[in-house]
């Protein structure tokens, strides 16, 4: 008894707490306050077992979790953002983008590739929110539409997983004119017939919900996420009323219309490919 | 009257010659010369003012209540017009305006943002910045445009689509996303001019054209100065430094080559002689129509395609 005291002791001394558990192996739910294992936390697609939180995802998790098993190859890699505005706020573009760089290990908000999900060919793009905030800037813009041309292409149904802020302030007007560029190509696809499923995940907001991510054939919003236009912030600021609870969330635009599903990340998955299933027909004659 | 900080000195000397004027007219003085000078002071320095105007000044020249707006033009420089409202599913949006009507003979449809001039008005036009609805009252009308084979002009004014709550439960995002993509798939001649303020995706939403123009002193961006002011610098009052980083006069777009042409102001803006700007827009409207119209339908989808297609400045390893 008086070892086991001993031992842990130690721990209790204020400020030595922290040294002594390793960095990130609890982590606090910030919807319940629950404390959660994060080994449990990731086995459980970062959904929180208490109240079923969303935690939200790196690009590489949400891969690993959309797509079967080794299956994914990226696309349309080496593309490098330019500072054409000169651009400088407390920070230089050129620095940002270098610290989004070495912060995410990625080379941009977005990864695109070819991917099978449960068995159907897939071209997919997942969105990072850890980098600049998911924002869209000529590379982004330039990956989504060859990502569109290149299932165009090679006939293959899309998938986008957006988490983006909205358009990149720092490239300016080059930024905004992506959002045409994107739509103009979706407008192609749809000619073509290729399915497009746009999954709505926390957050999308602004140019990047007003451009493709609202533009699927489909949409499905993942459970919880925040979606719209206008961020509420500035929705508030405006009005200069309160805004109801649940405003902007998924649960509110399945409401009010705008997308087809709400999915717990669970569910996401088969949800795909259910619908490329019951769509994707081999033999019919009627698309002849 | 409405007089922006750098029209000071200019309206001070302009109003000096008027008092010698007066004197002379009076008094029976002779001040030829002294007037003559003046004269040539006061143009000097409305020149080299107006040719270093600070894209703050722009910025504040493109929001100028005095500036033609879509029904000025309409009312000037059309014939016949023949309005059409709503969107079949909501209501009519007030601030954005549209219909067919004759430019020198030639049918288009027109639709175009709408401001107020006063408070009344702006309540009415919602500061010309639309909900849903006038997107998609646009959207079905471009579309009866492509249906009939008319050609289509756009005029672009807005600060922005409306932030509200209404604006979001009617689905905001889509309705500007979808006249995005639709607009990339009409067979018509599409014209699209900014006229004061392009704001963000509210201005885009009617700007995926063969042609897009800006006049002189006008700005198209991706937000607000005193938006971005507040995200980036958290401080609104930042403006004028976002105004600068933000690089969106007409000057700035030409250089990027993401507008065609630019359609000069009269000398100081618009506003002095709103007659003779809506002119010359009249003028570049169908010097551009006539090129266009030599194209077939699927020409102008191709064409206009690889003019957004090639926006963007990324660098490929090879």
């Amino acid at each position: 008894m008086t070892s086991w005291f001993k031992r842990i002791a130690p721990k209790l001394i204020p400020g030595e707490k922290k040294k002594n558990i390793p960095a990130g192996v609890w982590i606090k739910c910030p919807e319940c306050g629950e404390t959660l294992y994060s080994k449990d936390l990731e086995n459980n697609l970062k959904v929180c077992l208490n109240c079923t939180y969303h935690f939200r995802l790196t690009s590489e998790e949400r891969i690993a979790q959309l797509t079967d098993h080794g299956s994914f190859h990226e696309l349309f890699r080496g593309l490098t953002a330019q500072d054409p505005l000169k651009f400088v706020d407390s920070k230089k573009y050129k620095d940002r983008i270098k610290a989004a760089v070495s912060k995410t290990e990625l080379e941009e908000a977005v990864t695109v590739g070819r991917c099978l999900i449960n068995g159907h060919d897939t071209c997919l793009c997942v969105f990072n929110f850890r980098f600049m905030g998911g924002s869209m800037g000529s590379v982004v813009g330039e990956k989504i539409t060859r990502a569109i041309e290149y299932s165009i292409d090679q006939g293959l149904p899309l998938v986008i997983v957006s988490a983006s802020g909205g358009a990149r302030m720092q490239e300016g007007v080059f930024s905004l004119m992506q959002m045409a560029k994107t739509s103009a190509a979706l407008n192609r696809l749809d000619k073509a017939r290729l399915p497009y499923i746009s999954i709505l995940t926390d957050p999308t907001t602004g140019g990047v919900s007003a451009s493709f991510a609202i533009l699927g054939d489909i949409n499905i919003a993942e459970k919880g996420a925040l979606i719209g236009f206008a961020g509420p912030r500035v929705i508030q600021q405006t009005i200069k009323q309160d805004l109801p609870k649940g405003f902007q969330r998924a649960e509110f635009l399945i409401e009010h219309g705008a997308v087809d599903m709400v999915v717990s990340r669970k569910e996401l998955k088969s949800m795909v490919s259910r619908f490329f299933d019951m769509i994707l027909q081999k033999e019919n004659k009627l698309l002849a | 009257m409405f007089v922006l900080e750098f029209e000071k000195p200019i309206l001070a000397l302009k109003s000096k010659i008027e008092e010698l004027k007066r004197l002379q007219e009076d008094e029976k003085i002779v001040l030829t010369e002294e007037i003559k000078k003046l004269e040539k002071k006061s143009k000097e320095l409305e020149i080299t003012t107006c040719s270093n105007l600070s894209s703050w000044e722009k910025t504040q020249l493109s929001r100028h209540p005095l500036r033609p707006f879509s029904l000025d033009f309409i009312e000037k420089c059309t014939e016949g017009f023949i309005e059409l409202h709503g969107d079949r599913q909501f209501r009519d949006d007030p601030s954005i305006v549209g219909g067919f009507c004759k430019i020198e003979g030639i049918s288009f449809l027109v639709v175009g943002h709408q401001k107020g001039r006063n408070t009344t008005e702006n309540l009415k036009r919602n500061f010309g910045m639309p909900h849903p609805e006038g997107y998609r009252k646009a959207l079905r009308l471009m579309k009866l445009a492509n249906k009939f084979r008319i050609p289509i002009l756009t005029l672009i004014d807005t600060a922005g689509a409306y932030p509200g709550i209404g604006a979001e439960e009617r689905g905001q995002s889509d309705a500007i996303a979808v006249n995005l993509r639709e607009m990339a798939g009409f067979a018509v001649p599409i014209i699209c001019i900014i006229m004061g303020e392009g704001g963000s995706g509210g201005a885009l939403a009617l700007g995926v054209g063969n042609r897009v123009l800006m006049f002189e002193h006008s700005i198209y961006s991706v937000i607000t100065p005193e938006g971005c002011a507040s995200i980036l610098w958290r401080d609104g009052s930042m403006a004028r430094e976002a105004s600068k980083n933000l690089k969106y006069t007409a000057q700035d777009l030409l250089g990027f080559k993401i507008i065609d042409q630019i359609i000069p102001e009269p000398l100081g803006g618009s506003h002095n002689d709103p007659q003779k700007a809506l002119y010359s827009m009249k003028e570049i409207i169908l010097s551009n129509y006539k090129e266009l119209a030599k194209l077939s339908g699927t020409e102008l989808i191709e064409a206009r395609y690889q003019k957004f297609r090639q926006i963007g400045e990324f660098v490929e390893a090879s």
